[in-house]
């Protein structure tokens, strides 16, 4: 008791040790460069509209069509949040994997394999209430995920293959997995003869978030899934003992083993963990939106998140925030194309010069000198 | 040639790297620039081969200004400087490592090769250097390589060389081999700087000595009459001590038994061959040797990071021969690694993070899998202050810091522990004088605390001086044992040459 009471003296010093430093905070990395490049790569897309014959007036009608569509109303930022959530999840995947030091190019093939298994569990299992056949189908994706992850995972701890080769083929492999599957009593619904899952029972549907206000809006809980996934991520990479053997083998996997872990059980453990969030992306985009799959259910999500998880700097709420912008871009670049008649490709040019530009940190510095701090490197 | 710099300033931010700096370089003649870690050295140098502009003050070559935009124009003015980390490509030979950037070309500019060999040969055998034109990169000693990059400025037609801690990657041997290389380049006519913080060295081959301490030159030196206690303390601020004060040791019970350990290198060769002894609790046993006779392997297969070929260690009477580094960890075997950078320290971690980056998994630093970032702040805060780790804060990222620094980072991380045994491999390696009094001081404090330690390392003097017994290694075994107070230098250099000597074991 009396312990609990004496006051611990606290020098200055100690005090000032203790005091949170800007080290680990590089604002020109984690704000300046990210949005220096939005900026320039839409600046950069009205170019591209100016050079295929779009004129300035149609140029600003484009850009406030995007921004209406993405944000401007209600549905419009149901449909934003919609388009966010499977390409924040498979964002999530690839940070994990870039935080631990692996390219995880097979996000798209996660999200598929994950995709397919909740679809499966989704028209196959019945007779279950929804508070258990829903989490089971979300479950069911995310280790389906999980399971095409660890994969290239085990193949590299195992015999050293690298897992950007390995995650490659596997996604081909997972793109023609569906192909097949989608055609075979197993999946395919009865009376189709093209590529088509029997729909999900809506027992495993993820309920629509908005519908009591307008039964049109498609915001579904996938969106709540996410960004628990987003908390959760932040909690294990930055609180957990795992998350500090995950950070340190990512960084310097020599002074991980000197510290005594155990680099291939982190590859293998990391790349399940990161096709778990790629599953979960693909049961999402399956549960919440399509309710049955086809070919290219994914949309692609699985490729945009390594773009989202560039441009959000591996960083759980970095990818959430960079999650919501190229789901705005997606779903103000639908509206775009239906008010201005500038198709919807650009938004894929724009996304891209985004990437550019943030993997090209120095480029930005060479072009807005003004921006950043003086020197390059303030040690001698 | 000669150099005046005139009150060269230099600032980053709110840090006075330089502070009116005036200097002097002359022709035929070696400089010897002194400083810890921190004080200004490097950047000084910097700005003198261009990659810094000042920000106030001038540089003059033979009495007249001259300015320089970038490092090319540093080198084109005959400035050359040879950095301590080598700037070499290793798949390249070293003709054309010599040439790269400024390769000479025939008709057709095409790459003429033979020309470049030509040169390196005239250079080579005019300073003794001795280098093969056409061997790789990676195929030579360190030695070698540092030789390439004298070759290298002296092909861009250098009249000042600038060494940058030149002898920390060198061997005894080819320290002196070095030292004969300086005094060649001082005959032909070359001013020359010589970077370092060993004062032994500059004694030796420097003509006049400057000291820097916190970006300013606090005193001028001439070796003839120079001691190193009054250089070390120019350098430092205060007195320092070279050899530890330490009682007689108090060996207790055997902690580590080493028996017939044998152990492969990297290219699957014996590194270790039959090693056998023991280290007790409360002494210190040192490990002396050139770079390269096996040191490495032996601490990696004591620590569990290199599988061993044969024989057996047991700690405490535990047979570990097959334990791993975590359990080895566990035990109360802590380790400071040779390499800090690449294995001591994740340099992207901040301190905090780096001083629990080997005990991270047990209480109090976490619970289950929960860190506990509260404990690990209150025990980061205690090691900085405890081992005057010098930094504003325990969240700036360890790369951040001094080498020193790091080393006293990583040595607070292992001491500070329950820790029975400490295996320290090249502790004080490229650090300052002020930092290696302090880590060896907490070394005796340790062994007086009833620890055992095993110091590795190629430097002799610290060898002698934290040692209680001192064991020899060449070529992978341990040739000899000796008692340290009755040992000399000379007897474990020969030694360590491999000649046989009176502590030579059978």
């Amino acid at each position: 008791m009396s312990e609990y009471i004496k006051q611990e003296t606290v020098t200055e010093q100690e005090t000032k040790l203790a005091r949170p430093s800007a080290a680990g905070f590089d604002v020109e990395q984690l704000v300046i460069v990210p949005v220096l490049s939005v900026v320039v790569a839409m600046l950069l897309g009205g170019v591209v509209m100016l050079l295929t014959g779009v004129d300035f007036t149609r140029i600003g009608q484009a850009y406030t069509a995007l921004f209406l569509g993405a944000f401007g109303s209600i549905s419009a930022i149901s449909e934003t949040l919609t388009a966010a959530a499977p390409v924040t999840l498979a964002a999530l995947g690839v940070a994990l994997g870039f935080r631990a030091g692996l390219f995880n190019i097979g996000a798209e093939g996660q999200m598929i394999v994950g995709g397919l298994a909740s679809v499966y569990v989704g028209f196959a299992v019945t007779g279950l209430p929804i508070f258990i056949h829903l989490p089971l189908a979300l479950l069911t994706g995310a280790v389906a995920g999980a399971l095409w992850g660890a994969l290239p995972g085990w193949l590299k701890a195992a015999t050293g293959a690298h897992e950007v080769i390995t995650t490659i083929m596997l996604n081909l492999v997972a793109m023609q997995l569906t192909t097949y599957l989608l055609r075979t009593p197993l999946m395919q619904r009865p009376g189709r003869t093209d590529a088509i899952s029997q729909n999900v029972l809506p027992t495993a549907q993820l309920p629509k978030l908005l519908d009591w206000i307008d039964p049109t809006l498609r915001l579904n809980a996938g969106i709540l899934v996410a960004l628990a996934m987003v908390g959760i991520l932040y909690w294990l990479l930055f609180r957990t003992t795992v998350g500090f053997e995950f950070r340190a083998a990512g960084l310097n996997p020599s002074a991980a083993r000197y510290a005594g872990m155990r680099s291939s059980l982190i590859t293998v453990v990391v790349m399940a963990l990161a096709g778990a969030l790629a599953g979960l992306a693909g049961a999402n985009q399956i549960l919440g939106v399509l309710g049955r799959a086809t070919i290219g259910f994914t949309a692609g999500a699985g490729f945009n998140g390594i773009a989202v998880a560039l441009l959000g700097r591996s960083h759980p709420v970095g990818v959430l925030l960079a999650g919501i912008l190229f789901g705005a871009l997606e779903a103000g670049g639908r509206q775009m194309q239906v008010a201005a008649g500038v198709r919807i490709d650009l938004i894929s040019i724009i996304q891209a010069l985004i990437i550019i530009f943030v993997a090209a940190p120095l480029l930005m510095r060479a072009a807005f000198p003004w921006a950043f701090r003086k020197n390059l490197k303030a040690r001698g | 040639m000669d150099i005046e710099l005139r009150g060269i300033t230099k600032r980053f931010g709110s840090l006075v790297a330089n502070d009116s700096i005036n200097l002097e370089i002359k022709a035929g003649e070696v400089l010897g620039l002194l400083g810890e870690n921190g004080a200004g050295k490097s950047t000084l140098m910097n700005t003198l081969s261009g990659l810094y502009r000042p920000d106030e003050g001038e540089i003059l070559i033979d009495g007249k200004p001259v300015y320089f935009q970038d490092a090319k124009d540093a080198i084109r003015a005959g400035i050359g400087m040879v950095h301590q980390h080598f700037m070499l490509v290793p798949v390249f030979t070293v003709a054309e490592n010599v040439v790269l950037g400024v390769e000479p070309t025939g008709a057709l500019d095409h790459l003429d090769l033979s020309k470049a060999r030509k040169q390196v040969r005239a250079i080579s055998a005019a300073h003794g250097l001795d280098v093969e034109p056409d061997a790789y990169i990676e195929q030579i000693p360190v030695g070698l390589q540092q030789r390439v990059e004298i070759i290298k400025v002296l092909f861009r037609a250098a009249e000042v060389i600038i060494f940058d801690e030149p002898t920390a990657v060198l061997t005894p041997q080819e320290v002196e081999d070095f030292f004969g290389i300086v005094r060649s380049l001082k005959a032909a006519g070359k001013a020359l700087v010589f970077i370092t913080h060993k004062l032994h060295e500059v004694l030796e081959v420097a003509d006049r000595i400057n000291v820097l301490r916190a970006g300013k030159v606090v005193g001028q030196a001439d070796p003839k009459t120079a001691t190193e206690s009054a250089l070390a303390e120019m350098m430092v601020g205060r007195e320092v001590q070279f050899r530890v004060a330490k009682a007689p040791a108090k060996p207790g019970r055997a902690l580590l038994e080493v028996h017939d350990l044998s152990a492969l290198d990297e290219r699957d060769e014996i590194a270790v061959d039959g090693a056998s002894f023991t280290v007790h609790e409360g002494e210190v046993v040192g490990v002396a040797g050139v770079q390269g006779n096996g040191q490495t392997e032996l601490v990696e297969a004591l620590t569990g990071l290199r599988s061993m070929l044969r024989g057996t260690v047991s700690f405490l009477g535990q047979d570990i021969t097959k334990a791993s580094a975590r359990a080895r960890h566990t035990l109360g075997i802590s380790h400071i690694p040779e390499d800090r950078q690449r294995d001591g320290m994740v340099s992207e971690f901040d301190l905090a993070e780096n001083m629990v980056l080997d005990s991270y998994y047990q209480e109090p630093f976490s619970r289950g899998i929960a860190m506990n970032w509260a404990a690990v702040r209150k025990a980061s805060v205690k090691n900085v202050i405890e081992f005057d780790v010098r930094t504003p804060s325990i969240y700036a990222l360890a790369d951040h810091l001094s080498g020193g620094n790091q080393q006293k980072l990583i040595a607070a991380r292992e001491l500070n522990r329950e820790v029975k045994l400490l295996i320290a491999s090249q502790p004080t390696r490229g650090i300052d004088v002020g930092s290696i009094e302090y880590i060896h001081k907490r070394i005796i404090e340790a062994r007086d605390a009833g620890v055992g330690i095993l110091v590795v390392s190629t430097e002799l003097d610290e060898i002698l001086s934290l040692s209680d017994r001192i064991l020899v290694m060449f070529s992978g075994r341990i040739v000899a044992e000796y008692a340290a107070d009755k040992v000399t230098l000379g007897e474990i250099g020969l030694s360590m040459a491999g000649v046989p000597t009176m502590g030579a074991l059978g």
